[in-house]
């Protein structure tokens, strides 16, 4: 990867992405996706929530038939006479809300976390990477396993529980970041101008860390929504009014055995062609970006 | 290395220190305890012993110190659905979930490093393009779905292995597990493999990293010079270097797959601790739930203190530096 100078950020990613067919592909799924989820109402042929919508004689239909009032189930009916496709749509909506909002959180706390431990230095810099490297030595998913066995489901208990598993790994990346700009000459003038240290670390140490930053949080939204899934799928994670495709591959799951595949193999492909498209852009960002960036 | 150890020691009794405060919170000082210890149709009799017993009418601290003062003990109450210890419920079912995941951890090791030495011998062919998307996959595939995935192939339409359970275990040196007969391999394939997966994405990556950082360096170079084949460099010369990291890598990792039997044990009926505590979250069966995460915590930080040991026997380093 070459660098052209007075390239930025944006320019820089679009480029590279440019350059390879498969993370253009990917992350045309991925815009893709996300406006199918913004705009669920209106293209969903069904309303999955509405009670009038769904007649309880199209249950469990195999992928296109027709229902009967003459609507055509394209990928079948759940056991209640759902439609599966606007189900997996309203699905990817709750799925997509819950990962964006969790990545983004966490990347807020993890950025003014390591921001904090790299500026102030000293015993807040040891307390909060000690509590990083804790939190990092447990895997993600088993630590919000257990709080939500504490605490209980709920969509924001869930969300609060990704950040805090998530959190740790931006704090990490922009404490090493921002420690290696501060010692730079531009950091040294801007002290000389006599800037203020907040408008130092926001207007100039900040922008220049993003590139790990991006890269990290597309990751870490897809494995948020992947995080997602599986709790819901456990029970512990979404409750039952706000169903995930997790939780819809969990309903799916019941019949699996019964040969009514389609309830949990298309919510299932699904959820894998978005998290897949993210983490394809994931790695395309990394090597756009960082060249040298540890996994 | 002595203050190397005390202070890793010190740092793991803080921990778990953390973790009961978090438990005791979230447990007993979060909604009412009565409520979550006993079963649903206690009758006031019970409520009443259950309160005095645990003494709810002192102050939280002194309460938490109760708490402590048990658990150190190894008494988490009685499970309410087994009618036994909750600890020793959970030390009868640790090892079928450990033999799920150490089955998985050689698996992982069998074909990650292969692939990742292949991929990484190859870099920017189509071998190490298809690898390495083929791995971007194994760590996008959802475990719960992809179970689900394999029992629908596997068990369901071509009737190759049973779907779900443990099936028969045999004894092998005294100890119960599934290597003693066919019908218990046969039932741990499909759990091991989807068990595996994600990590075996994981150990291509490091290998093939490791691989491309390794090859330009002067001692292989020097081993060029010298001759030997490039098989022999490979397999010896490059394959010890690369391994330190990624045996690091997989003793943490290691917890990981004791976090995702959680998903796979769900999946396939296995009777270890990941569905006992999902079943046990579902009938609130609260002294299992605490014993649990307690016990693995604790696990957790054992092995990290054992990867941090083992790390700063090779690699002396790290020892300077902490």
């Amino acid at each position: 990867m070459n660098f052209r100078s007075g390239e930025g950020l944006a320019a820089r990613s679009l480029r590279g992405m440019r350059q390879s067919p498969k993370a253009m592909i990917a992350a045309a799924v991925c815009v893709l996706l996300m406006l199918s989820a913004l705009f669920a109402p209106l293209i969903a042929p069904q309303n999955p929530y509405d009670l009038n919508a769904i007649d309880f004689f199209d249950a469990k239909l195999p992928p296109g038939s027709v229902g009967t009032t003459g609507i055509t189930y394209w990928l079948g009916t759940d056991a209640q006479g759902r439609d599966m496709l606007s189900a997996m749509l309203y699905g990817l909506r709750t799925s997509l809300f819950v990962g964006l909002t969790a990545g983004v959180l966490a990347l807020l706390t993890g950025t003014a976390l390591g921001l904090i431990a790299a500026y102030v230095g000293g015993r807040t810099d040891t307390l909060i990477m000690r509590f990083v490297d804790l939190m990092l030595g447990f895997p993600a998913i088993l630590v919000a396993l257990m709080i939500l066995v504490i605490f209980g489901q709920g969509t924001w208990k869930v969300i609060l529980a990704l950040v805090f598993v998530q959190w740790a790994y931006f704090a990490r990346a922009m404490r090493g970041a921002a420690l290696v700009e501060s010692g730079k000459d531009y950091i040294e003038a801007a002290r000389c101008l006599g800037l203020s240290p907040i408008r130092i670390l926001a207007s100039h140490i900040l922008p220049n860390c993003l590139p790990p930053l991006i890269v990290i949080g597309t990751i870490q939204v897809a494995h948020s929504i992947a995080a997602e899934a599986t709790l819901s799928f456990l029970g512990i994670g979404l409750p039952i009014t706000e169903p995930s495709l997790g939780l819809l591959i969990a309903n799916g799951y019941q019949v699996l055995l019964a040969g009514l595949y389609w309830m949990s193999v298309y919510p299932g492909l699904l959820l894998l062609v978005l998290v897949f498209s993210i983490n394809v852009v994931g790695d395309r960002l990394r090597e756009i970006l960082n060249p040298r960036l540890a996994t | 290395m002595t203050v190397f150890l005390l202070r890793r020691l010190l740092q793991a009794a803080f921990v778990l220190l953390l973790t009961s405060v978090i438990v005791f919170a979230g447990v007993y000082a979060i909604g009412d305890p009565l409520e979550i210890l006993l079963p649903a149709d206690a009758s006031a009799a019970e409520r009443a012993q259950v309160a005095a017993s645990l003494n709810l009418d002192a102050p939280l601290p002194l309460q938490y110190v109760t708490f402590l003062g048990s658990a150190l003990s190894g008494d988490f109450g009685n499970s309410f659905v087994y009618n036994r210890p909750a600890l020793a419920v959970i030390f009868e079912r640790l090892p079928a979930t450990l033999e799920l995941t150490f089955t998985a951890l050689i698996l992982s090791l069998a074909i990650g490093l292969p692939l990742g030495l292949w991929a990484g011998t190859r870099p920017n062919t189509i071998v190490d393009e298809s690898i390495m998307t083929g791995s971007i996959l194994g760590f996008s595939l959802p475990s719960f779905w992809q179970g689900m995935m394999l029992i629908m192939i596997f068990a369901v339409w071509l009737g190759w292995l049973p779907s779900t359970g443990r099936g028969t275990t045999g004894e092998i040196l005294g100890i119960n597990t599934s290597f003693a007969t066919v019908d218990g391999i046969r039932h741990l394939l499909l759990p091991a493999t989807n068990l595996a997966l994600a990590q075996i994405a994981l150990v291509i990556r490091l290998t093939r990293t490791g691989v491309q950082e390794t090859l330009p360096l002067d001692f292989v170079k020097f081993a060029r010079a010298r001759g030997l084949s490039e098989w022999r460099i490979l397999m010896v010369h490059v394959l010890k270097t690369i391994l330190i990291p990624i045996v690091t890598v997989l003793g943490v990792e290691f917890g990981s797959l004791v976090a995702f039997a959680v998903v796979t044990e769900t999946i396939f009926a296995w009777p270890g601790v990941g569905k006992l505590i999902i079943d046990s979250v579902n009938a609130l069966d609260r002294p299992i739930v605490v014993a649990y995460i307690l016990v693995i915590v604790t696990m957790f930080i054992v092995i990290n203190l054992v990867v941090d040991l083992l790390y700063s026997l090779l690699d002396p380093r790290i020892r300077a530096r902490a």
